[in-house]
């Protein structure tokens, strides 16, 4: 606490204010979390981009040296068929994180969008939007996804796309909420009053105020998608062999638990650690872009 | 005055509708029930009633965030109260809106240089570097430092947020502006700035203002005119002088009387005329006069006939009450036989 006043500086100092992102920068370096966030997710990013070019090929099997735990040789030891598991979990990184992070993406996107609409304007639209999302969310998360990756096919993209739909309807519920009690303020009103559209009035002034909502919602988003490539990957529905993802991975390693523990052990805390990430960094950026947070 | 108001509201009606749509309870309450209104050029009309009374529906309605449910409002000679929200847009830089609560009436993700801009932006105004010269010279007529330009709303203080709120609404140079009980969420030491401030631009912007508030002293600080509400209706109009000195309807009575002076030996010789009963609920349809259950001096007449508002003692002295005549002007309701209470403590 005594840090605080340290480091509160004296205000309206400067005549002239710095650029907004500079001082939103500044306050998200001054949040250890965040920064912990943040690094954790580019250094996955970049683990997933430059991995597998700097490691070993990461589908190259070598029978003689099966289920080995961890040693100079092979960081994390080697799988049932001999594989480099560090080089493996680097490949899956690039699966996971894609399917984790576009996914949530384009669900916020097409779920934002509709959300808002709905509960702006309400009347008929909203009531079968509505019933429409109460039907889609009475089923669960995975088995929805389940359902459209099989009708979709097994791809990537359709992983992508899967996992996407089936978070719309949270995301619309959502946005709707925000849009319904944000609308009722009067700053919206004084909107409508300049002569403000509709457009405007939802993208500019019910949208912003609703940000944190929606950072919160990817957050929790992007590991609960990157757990559901890795359940779509089980059952096959998700990318082919020889891509791998870290929830093929782990998947896998379930029939080695009692031998080589650690299989399971690494893609699980490499799925662990990137959702601690994207926490972090989501509550750094959730505080940090609120102008009522003046730290 | 043979110039063309600013302002002509006739007969305005804004019922909602409450209950549901599928129960077969379903009530109206009568928000605004018949208003006229009229505000000339540069005038500053105060609206005055109690809370429920329908004043904030009837600046609503002419700002047309609320659509009315009959009558006309026109704005400079042109109706607008059927015009669609596409039709009504290049208006709204005619008329502007100044909220009560100046906590919620700007956006909190938008700074103050962004807020008073917005409106020239949604008109598509000049240039950005002419934006800015307007918004310097707005934010200083309200007496704004140019300081605050980068700040957030919650770093204002109330009166400085609702400073904003008027530059804001004048930025366009509106021929109206509704001023929703701009000051009562502010401390008396600063609502005294805040209408300074509206009355010195409406000196040098001419704009002509509808003024709703219940606080009667800020009414006779600020208006020109005053209209008198009670349940949906206009009770009774007049200039502020002839209405303090010379006030008619028993409700416009019963209210004056009510209001605190600061002078304790005024205060002392000062019959307080205390109504009973509370406003009664809007969902019912009264019969006759809205005012005659708590009126102490009501005639059978009164529950039977709807008063109108009519110029008995002269053209610009307006009140809806039978018992106001051109012999006998005023009835005193002190006089009359209700329980009252008679306090002159």
């Amino acid at each position: 606490m005594s840090q605080k006043m340290i480091t509160a500086k004296p205000k309206a100092a400067s005549s002239t204010p710095r650029p907004r992102w500079q001082r939103v920068a500044r306050r998200f370096a001054r949040r250890p979390m965040a920064v912990t966030g943040l690094i954790l997710v580019v250094g996955f990013v970049l683990f997933a981009i430059l991995g597998p070019i700097l490691l070993t090929d990461p589908n190259q099997q070598d029978f003689t040296a099966i289920l080995q735990t961890p040693s100079f040789a092979h960081l994390l030891g080697t799988d049932d068929l001999g594989r480099d598991v560090f080089a493996r979990i680097a490949n899956g990184a690039r699966v996971s994180l894609m399917a984790g992070v576009m996914s949530t993406a384009l669900a916020l996107i097409i779920g934002i969008t509709i959300g808002l609409i709905t509960g702006f304007y309400r009347g008929w639209v909203d009531v079968v939007v509505m019933r429409i999302v109460d039907v889609m969310l009475a089923f669960p998360f995975l088995i929805f996804a389940v359902g459209l990756a099989a009708i979709l096919g097994a791809s990537l993209t359709n992983v992508i796309i899967a996992l996407a739909v089936s978070q719309v309807p949270e995301v619309i519920r959502i946005a709707r909420g925000e849009a319904m009690a944000i609308r009722e303020q009067e700053f919206v009103s004084g909107a409508v009053a300049d002569g403000a559209r509709d457009g405007t009035i939802m993208f500019r002034y019910i949208a912003p105020n609703a940000m944190s909502a929606f950072i919160v919602q990817a957050t929790v988003a992007i590991p609960a998608a990157i757990i559901g490539e890795s359940t779509l990957s089980f059952l096959g529905l998700g990318v082919q062999p020889p891509m791998s993802s870290w929830g093929i991975m782990l998947t896998s390693a379930q029939q080695y638990l009692a031998q080589a523990p650690y299989l399971a052990l690494f893609p699980g805390i490499a799925i662990a650690l990137t959702a601690l990430g994207f926490n972090l960094l989501g509550d750094g950026l959730r505080d940090v872009l609120d102008p009522k947070e003046t730290r | 005055m043979s110039e063309q108001p600013v302002l002509e509201v006739s007969n305005l009606v804004k019922h909602f509708q409450s209950g549901s749509r599928l129960g077969g309870g379903r009530t109206v309450v009568r928000a605004v029930d018949g208003v006229d209104l009229t505000i000339g050029r540069g005038e500053i009309l105060g609206l005055v009633g109690e809370s429920g009374s329908g004043k904030s529906t009837v600046g609503s309605c002419i700002a047309r965030l609320t659509q009315p449910s009959s009558g006309t409002i026109r704005l400079l000679g042109r109706d607008i109260s059927t015009l669609s929200r596409r039709e009504m847009r290049p208006l709204r830089s005619e008329v502007h809106v100044v909220f009560q609560d100046p906590y919620s009436s700007l956006n909190p993700r938008m700074t103050v240089g962004q807020i008073v801009t917005e409106p020239l932006r949604q008109h598509r105004r000049g240039t950005r570097a002419e934006r800015n010269r307007i918004v310097s010279d707005m934010l200083e007529r309200t007496g704004l430092s140019l300081e605050l330009v980068g700040r957030f709303p919650h770093e204002l203080s109330g009166g400085q947020r609702q400073r904003v709120a008027l530059a804001r609404a004048l930025v366009l140079g509106p021929s109206l502006v509704i001023a929703d009980e701009p000051v009562s969420a502010l401390d008396v030491s600063v609502q005294a700035s805040i209408l300074n401030v509206i009355l010195d631009l409406q000196i040098d912007l001419g704009f002509s203002c509808l003024f709703i508030t219940h606080d009667l002293s800020v009414v006779e600080f600020i208006s020109d005119r005053i209209a008198v509400m009670y349940l949906g209706k206009i009770v009774e109009t007049a200039t502020r002088a002839e209405l303090f000195r010379d006030p008619q309807h028993p409700y416009t009575q019963a209210l004056l009387s009510a209001a605190p002076t600061a002078d304790p030996s005024s205060a002392r010789g000062r019959e307080r005329i205390i109504l009973s009963g509370d406003l009664p609920s809007p969902t019912e349809e009264i019969s006759g006069c809205p005012f005659h259950a708590r009126c102490p001096v009501a005639i059978d007449r009164c529950t039977n006939e709807v008063p109108l508002l009519l110029g008995v003692t002269g053209p610009d002295h307006q009140s809806a009450c039978h018992l106001v005549t051109a012999e006998n002007g005023a009835p005193l309701i002190n006089q009359g036989d209700k329980n009252l209470v008679h306090n002159a403590s």
